[in-house]
């Protein structure tokens, strides 16, 4: 080979060596995917930022997890399927512990691939609800909820407005979703419970292109007059439901959203979006001791990546949610291997031993910030109670007490769509994990 | 036979059962099809200028936006804004004829449309290292727009005209026939046809090529600035904005590439159509219908008369 392509080879080495940072034998590898750009930025940001200021802390403030430091990276998809596989693979050969897709559409791409590439996967209340069901999907997680559970706690919120379920009968319910693997996770269950309480459901689909062009919605809505509309919205579109929704006069009260409509979705609406509901399982703000640390270890210290204007609100608050399930695996994978860095593996073992009690959650400085948590081999969900908030104008308010998901109702349809998932992908291998402990 | 019933029949009950829905439909797809229309002008400002397809568009609405958002953010007045933003564009369109229009003297069509891909990204990525990738709230307070809704009882019901609606209608109008104006009765007007006509022909004759491409860059700039704020009122202002603007796609290949009136004409048939199509056959598909409707509607004209309702026949000996 001559000089001139031997020096070629090298400059194109040394490229690619800084293209993909090494990371040390000492840390454990946490990718973040997230996304920064795009037309769901507006909900991306505050979530990444979340997510990465929580793992700063813990690395600023205590060293890592158990004495290991966290080499956290972000990876961009721009909430694109296409790009988050392209960031699993970039980041598959690095030996995360753990990937948090943070989009259905990549995480039902990489369901597949968990198992054969030892990488569990952290679908944080989002994703394939079937996952729940951890001996048959032992590499991915989806706590705290199902997308499942989240509608049945809407209706379940609907029949106790109403009076009873028998009261829900020729009522009907507009269900209003971003047309993708997200927003159609839900409208199997939402069908089914059509059928067992004689409601009926009116579908409006969003595309991804017309996020920001939705009146022709909301003219449906108006003629079809829902008693209730139910939102499954994402990025750019939930702003815009809403100020639709406030112009077109739909009583706010009854327009109920899963969980991912944050604060500056909604203010743009003005006073008229003051009523609309919102699920959700852990309180916002800033008022815990975590807080505080990530405050004094990251913000003031100008590690983050996000605004301070942010700090505490609900979008954020979730990403910081996201991240203790993260910290608390690794932890629980210390404690059960007696190693320091852990692997994937041993991640998916302590996300199957995960139990973040009240007294846990004291512990880790997050004292009455969320429900106790508690998953085994067989539920990677958890299942918990949820709460309804109410926009009081300015702010979520709570408006209900804990209402825990149907289950009678949720937990046999959940069973039949794992069943049929296995079905549809012959060979999808039994489960072969062992398990820790038999809860 | 029901199905038959359910398209042909059915849709124009409703219409007569509920004329002010049909009226509020009307209303609503008056209000996009002016703003499709809009956007569409920038297009054809362009288009006739350099014979470029300037993809870039979209995402100069979404760019112009920003911009006034954020100076608003910075602590500059909402009309000092403004002003500055227009300056933005003009600075804009003056790089572009430089490092763009410029060195591409001569090049075939299709590395201009290429390079307007590039300045695509380029306006992406420079949007999101200044301004930030988050949605924001358009400053339509602050710049007069009204809010509120007048409720006009009216065909047995209420049809409910929202304020901002009848601006970004009668601020669009304003646009278009102050561009009209100016493209067909002014001495730069006249410069511009020329150069829509025959670049070759309007240099002989000492039109500046140059400066014909800084207007019509800048005028489309300013189109995008209207754009941004209207749709930006109505909604939010985030990078999903550009992916609207490609709806003039369809405006243009109804209206053809060339005509002004083409863009007016073709909006507002797209912006009716799809309205009228989604609320009474949409729910027969499922609906979701506006996504692809309008290129339905396109690719029928296209199938008739290749150039547009209004473009111009280009017949090419072989």
């Amino acid at each position: 080979m001559s000089l001139r392509w031997t020096s070629i080879a090298a400059c194109a080495a040394m490229l690619i060596g800084l293209a993909l940072p090494a990371f040390a034998d000492d840390q454990i590898y946490v990718p973040l995917f997230s996304y920064r750009t795009g037309p769901f930025a507006g909900s991306g940001i505050p979530i990444a930022d979340g997510m990465h200021d929580y793992l700063t802390m813990l690395n600023e403030r205590d060293g890592g997890i158990g004495g290991v430091r966290l080499a956290l990276e972000e990876c961009e998809t721009g909430y694109d399927t296409k790009k988050g596989i392209e960031c699993y693979e970039a980041v598959k050969g690095k030996k995360p512990v753990i990937v948090n897709p943070w989009s259905t559409g990549i995480t039902l791409a990489l369901i597949p691939k968990a198992a054969v590439d030892k990488i569990p996967i952290l679908s944080m209340a989002y994703g394939l609800s079937a996952a729940a069901l951890g001996d048959t999907f032992p590499w991915i997680f989806n706590p705290p909820d199902t997308y499942w559970d989240g509608l049945s706690v809407i209706v379940k919120q609907i029949a106790a407005r109403e009076g009873g379920f028998d009261k829900l009968k020729g009522k009907t319910i507009g269900y209003i979703y971003l047309d993708a693997p997200y927003g159609k996770e839900p409208i199997p269950l939402l069908q089914q419970l059509a059928k067992n309480y004689g409601f009926n459901v009116k579908l409006y689909p969003v595309a991804a292109a017309e996020m920001q062009n939705q009146s022709s919605q909301w003219l449906n809505v108006r003629r079809d007059r829902p008693n209730y509309m139910i939102m499954w919205g994402w990025g750019a579109m939930q702003p815009t439901a809403v100020k639709e929704a406030v112009k077109t006069g739909y009583m706010m009260a009854n327009f109920y959203s899963i969980w991912w409509i944050g604060e500056g979705e909604v203010q743009g609406a003005g006073p008229g979006a003051k009523g609309l509901k919102n699920l959700n399982w852990h309180n916002n703000g800033t008022g815990y001791q975590a807080f505080a640390d990530i405050k004094k270890y990251v913000l003031d210290k100008g590690l983050s990546k996000g605004s301070p204007s942010e700090f505490g609100l609900e979008l954020y608050d979730r990403g910081v949610y996201n991240s203790v399930l993260i910290a608390e695996a690794i932890h629980v994978a210390q404690k059960l291997t007696k190693a320091k860095v852990v692997t994937g593996a041993d991640v998916r073992r302590g996300m199957e031993n995960l139990d973040l009690s009240s007294t846990r959650w004291k512990e880790i400085g997050l004292d009455g910030f969320a429900n106790s948590l508690a998953l085994s081999c067989a539920d990677h969900n958890g299942h918990g109670n949820l709460f309804v908030q109410e926009w009081d104008g300015t702010k979520w308010v709570k408006a209900s007490g804990d209402v825990g998901p149907m289950n009678d109702v949720v937990d046999p349809l959940l069973a039949a769509a794992a069943k049929e998932y296995v079905d549809k992908n012959t060979g999808w291998p039994k489960r072969t994990e062992a398990c820790d402990h038999t809860s | 036979m029901h199905l038959l019933y359910l398209i042909l029949v059915d849709p124009f009950v409703q219409m007569g059962t509920a004329p002010d829905l049909l009226a509020q439909t009307l209303w609503e797809g008056l209000v996009s099809g002016v703003l499709y229309a809009l956007i569409a002008l920038g297009f054809v400002l362009i288009y006739k200028a350099s014979g470029v397809f300037n993809f870039a568009q979209g995402i100069m609405v979404v760019f112009s936006a920003l911009t006034l958002v954020g100076l608003y953010a910075a602590g500059v007045p909402a009309l000092l804004a403004l002003a500055l933003t227009a300056a933005v564009m003009f600075v804009l369109a003056v790089g572009i004829e430089r490092l763009v229009l410029r060195p591409l003297v001569n090049r075939p069509d299709i590395i201009l449309f290429m390079a307007t891909f590039g300045l695509t990204y380029l306006l992406i990525g420079i949007g999101e290292l200044i301004f930030g990738g988050d949605t924001k709230q358009m400053i339509a307070k602050q710049l007069y727009l009204p809010s509120g809704a007048i409720d006009l009882p009216m065909l047995g019901g209420v049809v409910r005209l929202q304020k901002l609606d009848i601006a970004a209608a009668i601020i669009a109008s304003v646009l278009v026939a102050a561009l009209t104006v100016v493209f067909q009765y002014t001495r730069i007007g006249r410069a511009f046809r020329a150069v829509a006509d025959s670049h070759r022909a309007a240099l002989s004759v000492g039109i500046s090529l140059n400066q014909i491409w800084i207007i019509v860059w800048f005028a489309a700039g300013i189109v995008a600035l209207a754009t941004g704020i209207m749709w930006g009122a109505r909604s939010e202002v985030s990078f999903a904005l550009e992916v609207v603007a490609l709806k003039a796609l369809p405006v243009l290949i109804l209206g053809g590439f060339t005509s002004i009136p083409g863009a007016i004409v073709g909006g507002l048939i797209i912006g009716l159509s799809e309205k009228l199509f989604e609320l009474y056959w949409g729910p027969l598909m499922g609906g979701g219908t506006e996504s692809w409707f309008a290129y339905v509607i396109a690719l029928i004209v296209l199938l008739f008369r290749p150039h547009g309702l209004f473009g111009e026949v280009i017949i090419e000996r072989i």
